[in-house]
């Protein structure tokens, strides 16, 4: 593996413990991040669904100023609301900069995509699902967990994969606040000092994180297909 | 013993106000098996989600066993939805359980142990005979036992009713008919009240005991199916009991110019009605004896109810003329309701 790196891809094998650091900054963006921003975007998009027109805790008032809310942050572009929200990142996280400053913008990034992703797989339910457990006495709460969530696992499965992977492509914008990670590497290395070795070094591992997350969303989402 | 009494349910559809149930009051005793039908849009769908308060009427009353439910908070009326079980035409099974994991899912929460849980699912899906199912899921299954686990379903937390919306619209007429078998059976060994939403005057003939026929959202006849179909008042009544009678293919017959209804000079072809007429009698030999005309049967669709015969013939009868009326008057004096579809006697 060194020899191979050392004959083929030299710069790589010079900024090797760079590219390790890279690799994890990525994925505690990755995972920070994600695991936030998916157990907001579940409750959002619980009450989103719960809570529109029709639905089983129907509340206009709530589900208005929610949906507003995602549309205002998913209209703002990221490497806007990377600089954007840096008085709010140092207000919780203590910093605006490195990763520690990257999770809020991403939080905010990804959880009204995910939130939506959520709200579409939950309407995927059938209404007479619902109806059903209504007429067998099942509570709202018993509704949400037992029908809802329980009934939608492969779709949610499948939202979780897309935007896992679309947070990923968010987390190279992350250098622009000094985060580090992947995509920051292969802009300072790869493009700025035209070391191509490791622009492909990069992309071959970010192909290979994909490749994972798709294999493993599809595999959550076929065993809960029935 | 289930009381609506004066149930409007309005809906706003784009602005306008529409009545789906106006003013609508029933009563089912106990042990009934109720059939509600009418045609799509006519509300009954909208008045059956009433009497669980899946939809909450506007105003009336819905008195289950002398509490009306319309009253009580939100925990007392989950506990009443669960002695009012419901099956639906699309079964609604969910499609992540298995045939068991779908039965047991009202029992959680019921104070059953898992031991006790698996005991009583067993012995539901006995009951509606597809124990052999259990491990399977909804979409390994047929339209017809899907239907068998949803029953089960709902009668997990036995219920002492048995709400059917269009439970058998969407199964072919052998499985429908084998559905309607089992509520019959589960209504006489549960002794539990059934009330049938339906479109199809087969399903009210064939098991409900009481009927109340619907259009626009309100009621237009209703009492013992026996009565209503010997003796229907308001017209959409006789539509949907002609509409399971072949005889009203004369009719069709007739505009197709289909040669069977090519009467020769001096014939009549009449539909004999036949309205509370004995079994026992048999009046189309006696009066081709008495009065010496000849008939032959084209169509003929007779249900026994009881021992009476309901439906009638379609016959060409020819003769001398004043055979022929003779005849006719006889029928009309047995209870048997003559209506002459096409006459070729010479006009007098």
């Amino acid at each position: 593996m060194q020899e191979f790196l050392l004959n083929n891809m030299p710069n790589v094998s010079a900024h090797w413990s760079d590219f390790v650091e890279a690799m994890k900054d990525t994925l505690i963006m990755e995972l920070w991040a994600g695991i936030i921003a998916f157990v907001i975007g579940l409750v959002l998009g619980v009450v989103l669904t719960v809570t529109k027109t029709g639905g089983i805790l129907e509340n206009k008032p709530v589900y208005k100023v929610i949906d507003s809310f995602i549309n205002l942050f998913r209209s703002i572009p990221f490497i806007i609301l990377l600089t954007a929200l840096m008085p709010l990142s140092r207000l919780v996280m203590g910093t605006a900069i490195y990763v520690r400053g990257a999770i809020v913008p991403l939080v905010f990034g990804c959880t009204p995509f995910f939130t939506r992703q959520v709200e579409a797989a939950l309407a995927e339910t059938d209404y007479g699902l619902i109806e059903a457990a209504l007429s067998m006495g099942s509570s709202p709460i018993e509704v949400i967990f037992r029908v809802y969530l329980r009934e939608s696992t492969a779709a949610l499965a499948r939202a979780t994969t897309i935007t896992a992977i679309s947070l990923l492509g968010l987390t190279a914008m992350a250098g622009a606040v000094g985060a580090g990670g992947l995509g920051d590497f292969a802009i300072r290395y790869g493009h700025d000092r035209n070391m191509t070795d490791i622009t492909w070094a990069t992309v071959i591992v970010l192909v290979i994180a994909v490749s994972l997350v798709q294999w493993l969303g599809g595999h959550i989402a076929k065993k809960n297909t029935h | 013993m289930i009381e609506l009494k004066h149930i409007v349910k309005e809906f706003n559809d784009n602005g306008r106000d529409v009545h789906a149930v106006n003013d609508v009051s029933i009563t089912v005793n106990d042990g009934d098996i109720y059939g509600i039908i009418g045609f799509s849009g006519a509300g009954k769908s909208t008045l059956v989600r009433c009497i669980n308060l899946l939809g909450r009427p506007n105003s009336g009353e819905v008195i289950i066993d002398g509490t009306d439910i319309t009253g009580l908070p939100a925990k007392e009326l989950r506990e009443a939805r669960k002695k009012i079980g419901m099956i639906f035409q699309h079964f609604n099974l969910m499609p992540s359980r298995t045939v068991a994991g779908n039965v047991a899912y009202p029992l959680k929460g019921s104070g059953l142990s898992k031991d006790e849980i698996n005991k009583k699912v067993q012995k539901l899906l006995e009951m509606v005979e597809i124990s052999d199912k259990a491990g399977a899921y909804p979409s390994q299954l047929s339209g017809g036992q899907k239907q068998r686990v949803a029953i089960a379903r709902a009668l997990a937390n036995d219920p002492k009713i048995l709400l059917c919306d269009e439970a058998t619209s969407a199964l072919d007429p052998q499985t429908t008919h084998s559905i309607l078998k089992l509520l019959k059976k589960l209504n006489k060994e549960l002794g539990i009240t059934i009330v049938v939403i339906t479109h199809e005057m087969d399903v009210i003939k064939t098991i409900c005991n009481k009927v109340a026929v619907m259009e626009k959202g309100k009621v237009v006849e209703s009492g013992d199916v026996m009565t209503v179909f010997t003796k229907p008042e308001a017209k959409l009544t006789r539509d949907f009991i002609k509409s399971t009678s072949n005889l009203s293919k004369a009719e069709e017959f007739l505009r197709d110019g289909n040669p069977t209804t090519r009467l020769k000079p001096g014939e009549v072809m009449a539909r004999l009605n036949y309205n509370n007429v004995r079994v026992s009698e048999p009046i189309i030999s006696t009066a081709i004896l008495k009065y010496q005309v000849y008939m032959n049967i084209i169509l003929a669709d007779v249900e026994i109810v009881g021992d009476l015969s309901i439906g009638g013939t379609v016959v060409i009868i020819s003769g001398e003329a004043d055979n022929i009326n003779k005849a006719l008057e006889y029928f009309e004096s047995q209870n048997v309701n003559v209506e002459v579809i096409k006459d070729a006697r010479i006009s007098a």
